[in-house]
């Protein structure tokens, strides 16, 4: 399913290199997959199905256990980022003030769910805990950029920015 | 001397050495603590929580099954902490769990239902999930129906520390995790051997091997259909168990009457091709010795160390023996030699072995075995198979007269019986290659590879030939002798693989035992025993001196190794991704 993903792997001849590097630095250390999981996770940005087959063929562990670590915990990403990341806060303050109802929007017209990345690779979407502007709840983040007391009216325009030209967006 | 300590249990004084946890010590004061998640040499993680005890003086309740018994201890087995915080665990695992019990192939079997009536369970205490998880039923050996699992991690620590194969494991944490294999593949897409040791692990109805009853119904019921069915070494020995019967009781007699009762036309025994695999493998095994070929030579005989070997270690298949397995030999002499003799069409003969196995249904639709256009063998039935069957047709089995097998294949070797135990196939194979090299030699007991460890060596000499030979069990095992080949710390030249610890009789086709017997009963020993004693009061021992082989050589095959016996007893192997 999630490996035949709609995002074709491109990792490079280089990126491999690097791959191969920080595998042979952990390989015989016990525990050593969390660190080879978050050095490849930094060199390919997520961890497809094509890394964590070199990380397991590398390791000399089953493609199962590699997948059951990548799995478990949170900051690994088994989809690509999107050119433009979002963040919908679910902690407390936000979703008593229906920040689910502002993930459902974006959701909705993006077409992808939390977690996802759209086709073209434009947006990609996450849920997150409290990012520390409960006074501003319920809020969403679009990269480093803050907008707070959303409904999911004003999602529209927020995306906007985004779609036409990223750049004025983030110049705002 | 060993140190021990000493502790009480419901305050009884029990000594037990040093290391053993409080599930141990309990055994010996005579007190059984239920567990679910705990499987002895298989799991042992603590984490269902049913086998928690209070300990006096210390706060909260402890996992018995890994908690340390310790000097001076007093444990309370039966209190009521302890009685409703297991109560409350089975409810909250009940809370996700499909409970459709009445059509689920454990009904009556589970370690679930067991526990949930003696808790007196309130099923329905906490509502949980409304939606169930998709079944995975595309692999042709196994099913996981994951809304009946308990995530005990059973059948993840069969595969992973009996078989190295570790193809399944648990994906994403909390409320979410489940059972699969990586990135939610199927197993039928995974590299999984098919060995269904995972099935025999599962305390629930999550797992299970794909029933085929149904096809063997429909062929009994067909008139134009002729069924043959062939039951292997080590069934006589498990069988019973489906019927209540103590592991270790040998039923060979009741087994034939009761298959027979089913309607099939003929029951034959499957230890004839066990011998003219012997037949066929000796020979294989002394043409390698004399003419320079590719050693060691490994046995071929169990198809889940065979597509583990495809998979995991290709550069090897030169070395695994061209011989098929007995079950498929047996297919391919029914449809060509019986056929013949019979003046059957072969496509009017439907072929159903009974053997303890579930990789046996992978082997079945092996196209590169089809020597004759058609699979030589049509269903391939678990043990547990032909005890439903039994069952469905209302044939008391206990109960039943002793009968015999049909001929022309009633009789076999003593060689062709220990088959199913580890070790077997190894002696019965060095007591025919020892006749070829040397026939004077009277060798027929080869004691040293029997018995119940994962590896056993040894080094014969005959004819003048040194042999050393190794005997792995459990994949995990054949593994470490692969390496050991591959590093070159080992120099073996015949090597016996079969995939499930101790061979055959525990297959993973064989009858379920609950955790309360696989914790407390050497069940591999007690059925071996029953294939051990079998050869000893045989009055033929060895393959070779079978009159049946001597008869389907002299009426059809020749000689071992002859073009026919090519033809239709040997194969091809092939390579497969990882």
């Amino acid at each position: 399913m999630e490996k035949k993903s709609v995002h074709a792997f491109n990792g490079t001849a280089e990126q491999e290199e690097q791959l191969k590097a920080v595998i042979r630095e952990h390989h015989d250390q016990p525990g050593g997959l969390m660190p080879v999981l978050q050095g490849a996770q930094e060199i390919y940005g997520y961890l497809p199905y094509e890394v964590q087959s070199m990380i397991a063929e590398g390791l000399g562990i089953s493609l199962s256990e590699v997948y059951g670590v990548a799995t478990f915990y949170s900051q690994f990403s088994l989809t690509p980022k999107g050119e433009n990341r979002i963040s919908v806060c679910l902690g407390t303050a936000c979703y008593v003030k229906g920040a689910d109802k502002i993930l459902e929007a974006i959701e909705q017209k993006l077409g992808i769910k939390s977690g996802e990345c759209t086709e073209d690779g434009m947006f990609s979407l996450d849920s997150t805990r409290c990012v520390g502007a409960c006074g501003l709840a319920p809020v969403m983040m679009v990269n480093d950029e803050v907008y707070g007391r959303m409904t999911p009216e004003k999602v529209d325009e927020v995306l906007a920015k985004y779609m036409n030209n990223d750049k004025a967006g983030e110049a705002q | 001397m060993e140190n021990t300590v000493s502790l009480k249990i419901n305050g009884i004084p029990v000594t037990v050495p040093e290391g053993y946890t409080i599930l141990q010590a309990a055994k010996q004061a005579n007190i059984e603590i239920p567990t679910l998640c705990y499987l002895k040499d298989v799991n042992c993680i603590g984490a269902c929580r049913v086998c928690v005890v209070e300990i006096k003086g210390r706060r909260g309740l402890v996992a018995s099954c890994v908690y340390p018994a310790e000097e001076g201890m007093e444990v309370l087995t039966n209190t009521p902490a302890v009685r409703k915080s297991r109560k409350t665990t089975l409810e909250l695992i009940l809370s996700s769990h499909n409970k459709k019990c009445l059509s689920c192939p454990k009904n009556n079997h589970c370690e679930l239902q067991k526990l949930s009536l003696e808790y007196n369970v309130d099923e329905d205490r906490f509502s949980g999930d409304e939606e169930f998880p998709e079944v995975d039923d595309k692999s042709p050996y196994i099913i996981r129906d994951n809304s009946k699992c308990i995530k005990c991690m059973r059948c993840v620590a069969a595969c992973k520390n009996l078989q190295s194969v570790s193809v399944i494991g648990a994906i994403r944490r909390g409320y979410n995790v489940h059972v699969g294999c990586a990135f939610e593949e199927s197993l039928n897409d995974a590299p999984c051997v098919g060995c269904g040791q995972c099935v025999v692990a599962c305390p629930v109805g999550a797992l299970t091997e794909k029933s085929q009853t149904d096809k063997v119904w429909d062929a009994i019921a067909d008139p134009d259909k002729k069924v043959v069915l062939f039951t292997a070494p080590s069934i006589r020995a498990t069988l019973g168990e489906c019927f209540d019967m103590a592991p270790g009781t040998d039923v060979e007699g009741k087994m034939v009457a009761a298959a027979r009762r089913l309607g099939v036309d003929k029951v034959f025994n499957m230890n004839f091709t066990a011998d003219l695999t012997i037949m066929e493998e000796a020979h294989e095994f002394v043409e390698r010795v004399k003419n320079g070929g590719t050693l060691p030579m490994f046995t071929s005989c169990c198809p889940g160390w065979v597509k583990f070997l495809e998979h995991y270690y290709p550069e090897f298949i030169p070395n695994v023996s061209s011989c098929k397995s007995p079950q498929q030999m047996f297919g391919a002499v029914l449809k060509s030699y019986y056929c013949e003799k019979e003046g059957i069409d072969p496509k009017d003969l439907f072929v159903v072995s009974i053997i303890p196995c579930t990789a046996k249904k992978f082997e079945v639709t092996r196209e590169e075995q089809f020597a004759l256009g058609m699979p030589d063998v049509d269903v391939s039935l678990t043990t547990r198979e032909l005890g439903s069957m039994i069952k469905e047709a209302g044939i008391m089995f206990t109960g039943l007269e002793d009968e015999k097998f049909d001929d022309p294949f009633e009789l076999a070797s003593g060689g062709g019986e220990i088959f199913g135990a580890t070790g077997g196939v190894m002696e019965a194979a060095l007591r025919t290659a020892a006749h070829i090299l040397d026939e004077s030699l009277e060798v027929t007991d080869f004691t040293e590879v029997r018995g119940q460890k994962g590896v056993k060596e040894a080094t014969y000499t005959v004819g003048g030939v040194k042999v050393n030979v190794a005997v792995a069990s459990g994949l995990a095992n054949a593994r470490r002798v692969i390496e050991d080949i591959k590093s070159g710390k080992k120099d073996y030249q015949f090597v016996e693989v079969m995939a499930c610890p101790g061979g055959c009789i525990n297959g993973g086709g064989q009858p379920i035992q609950s955790d309360s017997v696989r914790n407390n009963v050497d069940l591999k020993a007690l059925r071996s025993e029953v294939l051990y004693t079998s050869d000893k009061n045989n009055s033929i021992r060895k393959s070779h001196e079978s009159p049946v082989i001597k008869t389907v050589y002299g009426e059809y095959f020749g000689t071992p190794g002859s073009e026919k016996a090519h033809k239709l007893l040997h194969t091809t192997y092939v390579n497969r991704k990882k």
